[in-house]
């Protein structure tokens, strides 16, 4: 068993089960965003669990803090690889005529969501890690105590406008990445059956409706401020 | 027709190639694009040039031979078809055609268009087979029913003719497609059951010792495959390595 | 010694780098002469019993004065020596000479056939075979030429079973051999439809369809066999066609009444090929087959009379290297090649069993080749190969010219198109002239019917070298079929047209796409055109029962040697007789001749023989590069092709079968003068790899001439002007009953005939007639 992550194949079906990890991630990431178009005041409630449950805390966050680096990590590693197993390359390629570009490009789809998320940790992760855990303020009270912070932090973030045209850009990559990504996670851990038609619908939906999803949200709030 | 053709030329393994171009006059679209590189080799032999060498034999889409990676697509533009059975009605007069051989670190060029894909082989040789020795008194062929799907399915897999397109189209030079399709067509019959375990296992790691690249999923292979092998096999591969390393 | 016919050397009994200096060696004579008959050069080969140390061995004897063979740093050297000169003085060389030259031309052709009843003649002489240990298998080595059907599956075999086995192949890969090609299926008599098939019917259906020019207990042999082949496949993983009870599944074909044709898809050459690939496979990872992929066989070494190895280029590097075996087998397939266009493969060669043949093994009955009815017609002056269509087509496709010659021209020209024709305008020339089996007749009178409506210019394409194969009736009868079933309206044209095509798309859709991507015509709307190509070669290396050649320990397999399908081969069984013989038949047979190899230990690769093999070998190589001509190969290749076809193609008389060998005779010198290769010997070459093919092509079309003139009759696939009946039908004669087996004798036109007569004790000998 152990073997399995020295092989070509258990690289990718390591990478698939992280994706699937990050996916369902981005799933609830987005379930409790919605929350702040929808109800501000239930988007701060559960905003606090999150953030001061020991569980979600101390447990899960490792495990999405390990899966994302793996994730990038083997990503990066496998693209190189791959690279060099040609290292003459084509005079003339026509890629497009047997796939699709955001499955030829996931280096570089993946790459900006890597940029992008490095924004998004210091915009919010690294405060909220500081007024947590360095601070040591942990009641999630805005200063003059009047209620929850989350929601007044969040549309704050996106009044700039350059920092909304960034994240709309980091969705879109998303999608593109995702577009690919989703349906070919199922086909690395071999679900290749008679549901895949299927599969790939509800994939598409996913990729595109979540990541646009999220753009609204940053619409939203910039508009709405 | 009149068309440039800009074919890779290289001596061989050991020095460097490169693109070059040669002018080809009143081709008809009646030949086989192999059939217009024998018109070009029958001009460069009278006028004292080397001939472009290329890999080919039955031309007729079967033995895997000929390769090329024609205007950016391995066995140029038409679909389902080997380099052999791609006619020239497929190109315009005038056109500008790529030529260049199947590129992986995996398949080193022999001589300019001619590549060395006996890694293929290692990797059979690895696990490609059911052990049975030849005795004559071996069971009867229908003492074993096997249902029409899983005969067709393994048929399917079956029909890989080796010849590397795969792994020239994939951007990753990964050579998935044609070891799952090896793999698949024992996993799907009976007789291969037994050895199911270690052969995944052997094939997987000789594949990766040979230095195909790995698989990302873009389905190239499976579009430019002249059999259309789908890459339902490199799954159903995927699966039987999980369940290998699970009972190993 | 004065006797400069006379040499010493040295008994090597393994590779000279593997001896001490210390070791000891006997000391061998060699005696050369001229065979007065053949006028070639032959060793006599005497040991003195003498022994002395490598290190007394004097390599430059023939240098000194003395001509002595031993240093003085033995103790003993000159008593040695006078001891060696009085042997010389004892064996009497001259009368050795000849007695050799005397007794090889009483040499007769022995087919070894075992005694007893035909049915019981393989498993008897399966029980007296000699068999070798074990642990003796380990000692012995075999070359393996070819990894078709018949060289793979042998290979694959003799390893199983021991034998260190070193295979060669001209493909990158084994598994690119040309059997890959075969379409239809493969013969066996498994008996599963219940449909009346036996060992004798497959045996009689052979026999009947090869004209009655086979042997017979070879043929039963093969059909005996035949169900172990489904049963060895089936256990490899060849995924067979299975019907719905997960049973295996029969198609018929051409000239038999019974279904006994195993398939996959319409490829099933190459899942066979697969299955011994993959036993080969086994054996090469455990390291008992060695391969040479991109290799070529260019000539066979003879050691004391038997077949010791081969002299081999590697194709990749130019190297020419010798291997040594203590038997070779040949599996290098046919020649069809000969006549350039056919649907063999472009590298498809007879230099392996042409080499052979310039060694001493006789070739058989070389005029029997099968010609194909319904191949791709030739496109026009650039057509480098054809492509056929499987055979099955014609179990719907009717076959017909238009009536009068001037639709024939006017089709010709396109002014009309052939569904202008109405059916009276329409001449289906097989059911008119054959009524009972229609166009369903066995493929040589198929093609002979063709080429006749053809030659009389009723030929359909540019060239007027075409017929029509049309499924229009078939659509019609399958869509009225499906409608019925259905229970829809039968009169509707365009329904029927629907379900039609849908019925023959599932039958033939693979062919039908693979016609429209090559001819850029819809068959499904036009009829298709075809014509006959060359196909297949029934002759071949004559072998014994024990698949041996006339030279010892030599061996020919499948299409290589001649000897299960007489003139004419049934649909099918090209692919039965490869795996026969190389899976079920050679790894015993050859046991016999080995058992007696088990003390003679690796042979050298040092000796005169390989040598002078391997000088021969490049100095026809250095002639190709050196020789600056003004032509490319194919040119000349061309231009045989272009002679065999239209002088010893489908029909044959004899004034042009000696134009032919006149002309063939005059090309081969023009060939030898003007051909040019580019490049350099030591490097990847195709056009001195194709020179040396096409050299041994330009000798065997002559022969094949020769063997066409000869034989005075037509049968199968052999036609000639002079005997036919007055409906233009082949006419047997039974004094060529016996197979042609030629000895080389210099050049082609001069080899000398051998007869094996044929005697048929289990079958009558009849009137082949298909009315």
């Amino acid at each position: 068993m152990s073997d399995i992550l020295k092989s070509s194949i258990g690289r990718k079906i390591a990478m698939a089960i992280s994706a699937f990890f990050l996916m369902f991630f981005i799933l609830q990431h987005f379930a409790i965003n919605i929350l702040s178009v929808l109800d501000p005041n239930l988007f701060n409630e559960v905003s606090h669990f999150m953030g001061t449950n020991p569980l979600v805390q101390f447990v899960l966050q490792p495990i999405l803090i390990f899966g994302v680096i793996f994730h990038f990590a083997m990503g990066f590693i496998l693209e190189f690889k791959n690279k060099s197993s040609r290292s003459v390359s084509y005079a003339k390629n026509n890629g497009n005529a047997n796939s699709s570009w955001m499955s030829r490009n996931m280096i570089y789809s993946g790459g900006f969501i890597l940029v992008f998320l490095v924004i998004h940790f210091i915009d919010f992760w690294i405060p909220e890690l500081n007024i947590k855990y360095v601070v040591g303020d942990s009641s999630g009270l805005l200063e003059d105590g009047s209620g929850y912070r989350y929601f007044e932090e969040l549309q704050h973030k996106f009044v700039p406008l350059w920092r909304v045209a960034l994240y709309c850009i980091g969705f879109v990559f998303l999608s593109l990445h995702l577009l690919h990504g989703f349906n070919s996670a199922f086909q690395s851990i071999g679900a290749n059956n008679k549901y895949t038609n299927s599969l790939k619908g509800f994939g598409k939906a996913y990729s595109i409706l979540i990541p646009l999803g999220f753009i609204i949200i940053a619409l939203f709030h910039h508009l709405n401020h | 027709m009149n068309l440039t053709l800009q074919i890779w030329r290289q001596e061989s393994a050991k020095v460097k190639g490169k693109i070059v171009e040669y002018p080809v006059q009143d081709i008809s679209p009646d030949m086989s694009f192999l059939e217009m590189l024998d018109i070009l080799n029958v001009r460069l032999i009278t006028d004292g040039d080397t001939p472009v060498a290329f890999d080919h034999d039955c031309r007729e889409g079967i033995c895997g031979s000929c390769s090329l990676y024609i205007n950016g697509e391995a066995h140029g533009p038409d679909r389902r078809v080997t380099t052999c059975q791609l006619h020239m009605r497929k190109f315009k007069d005038g056109d500008t055609i790529f030529i260049e051989p199947f590129r992986a670190d995996a398949f080193p060029v022999i001589k300019d268009l001619i590549v060395d894909r006996s890694a293929f082989d290692r990797i059979q040789h690895a696990g490609g087979f059911i052990s049975v020795n030849t005795s004559g008194n071996t069971q009867d062929g229908n003492s074993i029913p096997i249902s029409k799907h899983d005969a067709d399915q393994a048929m399917d897999a079956a029909t890989c003719i080796g010849c590397g397109a795969c792994v020239a189209s994939c951007k990753n030079s990964s050579a998935m497609l044609f070891v799952g399709a090896k793999v698949s067509q024992y996993a799907l019959l009976p007789q291969g059951q037994i050895e199911a375990t270690d052969r995944v296992q052997n094939m997987v790691s000789q594949m990766d010792l040979e230095g195909f690249g790995n698989c990302t999923n873009t389905g190239a292979c499976e579009v430019e495959c002249p059999k259309g092998i789908s890459l339902e096999n490199i799954a159903r591969m995927n699966r039987e390595l999980i369940k290998a390393s699970i009972k190993s | 010694m004065k006797d400069k016919k006379i040499t010493y050397s040295l008994n090597y009994r393994k590779p000279k780098s593997e001896y001490k200096l210390s070791d000891e060696l006997t000391i061998c004579l060699r005696y050369y002469h001229k065979c007065d008959k053949t006028n070639k050069t032959k060793i006599i080969k005497k040991s003195t019993g003498i022994k002395c140390k490598l290190q007394d061995w004097d390599t430059d004897w023939h240098k000194s004065s003395s001509r002595n063979p031993i240093k003085d740093s033995d103790s003993n050297y000159k008593k040695k020596n006078r001891l060696i000169l009085n042997k010389i003085k004892e064996f009497d060389f001259k009368d050795l000479a000849k007695k050799s030259s005397t007794n090889k031309s009483k040499k007769k052709l022995e087919s070894h056939v075992p005694d007893g009843p035909l049915a019981d003649k393989w498993t008897n002489h399966k029980n007296n075979i000699n068999l070798v240990n074990p642990a003796n298998k380990r000692q012995i080595d075999v070359i393996v030429i070819g990894t078709g059907l018949a060289g793979g599956s042998a290979a694959a075999t003799l390893a199983e079973l021991g034998y260190n086995v070193k295979a060669f192949c001209f493909q990158d890969s084994p598994r690119r051999a040309h059997s890959i090609a075969a379409q239809g299926g493969i013969n066996a008599a498994k008996n599963y439809q219940g449909d009346g098939d036996s060992t004798y019917r497959l045996f009689y259906d052979t026999v009947k369809g090869g004209d009655y020019r086979s042997r017979e207990a070879n043929v039963h042999r093969l059909a005996e066999v035949s169900t172990n082949i489904i049963d060895q496949c089936v256990a490899q993983g060849v995924p067979f066609a299975r019907d719905y009870g997960g049973l295996l599944d029969n198609r018929s074909f051409g000239g038999v009444l019974v279904s006994r044709t195993f398939y996959a898809k319409g490829q099933t050459g190459q899942q066979l090929l697969l299955g011994a690939y993959s036993a080969m496979n086994r054996q090469i990872g455990r390291g008992k087959i060695k391969m040479y992929n991109r290799h070529e066989m260019l000539d066979v070494v003879v050691v004391d009379g038997k077949a010791r190895g081969i002299i081999a280029r590697n194709l990749v590097t130019g190297e020419i290297e010798r291997h040594s075996a203590h038997a070779v087998v040949l599996g290098s397939g046919g020649y069809g090649n000969v006549f350039y266009l056919s649907t063999n493969a472009m590298g498809s060669n007879v230099t392996a069993a042409w080499k052979a043949h310039k060694r001493g093994a006789y070739f058989a009955n070389p005029c029997y080749t099968q010609i194909h009815p319904t191949c791709i017609p030739v496109s026009g002056d650039h057509q480098s190969k054809l492509t056929l269509m499987s055979e099955s087509l014609r179990n719907d496709g009717r076959i017909w010219v238009p009536k009068n010659l001037d639709d024939a021209k006017a089709i010709q020209k396109r002014q009309l198109k052939p569904t202008d024709l109405t059916e009276d305008k329409r001449d289906y020339f097989l059911e008119r002239r054959y009524p009972a089996f229609g166009n369903l007749v066995p493929r040589d009178v198929a093609s002979r019917a063709a080429k006749e409506r053809c030659d009389a210019g009723f030929g359909v394409n540019k060239t007027g070298e075409a017929v029509f194969l049309d499924f229009a009736a078939a659509i019609i009868r399958y869509g009225k079929e499906k409608a019925h079933v259905k229970g829809l309206n039968e009169d509707d044209q365009t329904l029927i047209q629907i379900l039609g095509k849908e019925v023959v798309k599932s039958k033939y859709g693979n062919l039908f796409q693979m016609y429209e991507k090559i001819v850029d015509e819809n068959p499904y709307e036009t009829p298709m055109m075809i014509y006959p190509a060359v196909h297949y070669t029934m002759g071949g290396v004559w072998v014994d029962y024990n698949l041996q050649t006339t030279i010892p320990g030599l061996y020919a397999i499948g299409e290589a040697n001649f000897s299960e399908h007489g003139a004419n081969r049934l649909g099918a069984s090209a692919l039965m007789q490869g795996l026969a013989d190389g899976y079920f038949v050679l790894p015993y047979t050859i046991g016999n001749y080995l058992s007696k190899d088990i003390r003679t230990g690796p042979i050298s690769t040092e000796s005169v023989e390989f040598e002078e093999a391997e000088a021969k070998v490049k100095s026809e190589i250095e002639h190709f590069i050196n020789n600056k001509g003004t032509k490319p190969v194919d040119y000349f290749h061309k231009r045989l092709g272009k002679i065999m076809w239209n002088k010893c193609g489908m029909a044959r008389n004899e004034k042009e079968l000696r134009e032919a060998i006149e002309e063939i005779s005059i090309l081969r010198d023009e060939f030898y003068k003007d051909v040019r290769v580019p490049g350099s010997a030591n490097e990847f070459n195709e056009e001195l790899a194709k020179a040396g093919r096409v050299a041994d092509f330009l000798e065997l079309g002559e022969l094949f001439a020769k063997d066409a003139l000869v034989r005075e009759e037509s049968a199968g696939g052999h036609f000639r002007e002079e005997h036919q009946t007055a409906e233009g039908e082949a006419q047997r004669r039974k004094e060529f009953q016996f197979v042609s087996a030629w000895e080389y004798k210099g050049a082609p036109k001069d080899a000398e005939l051998h007869k094996e007569e044929l005697v048929y004790e289990n079958i009558e000998v009849k009137e082949r007639s298909y009315k």
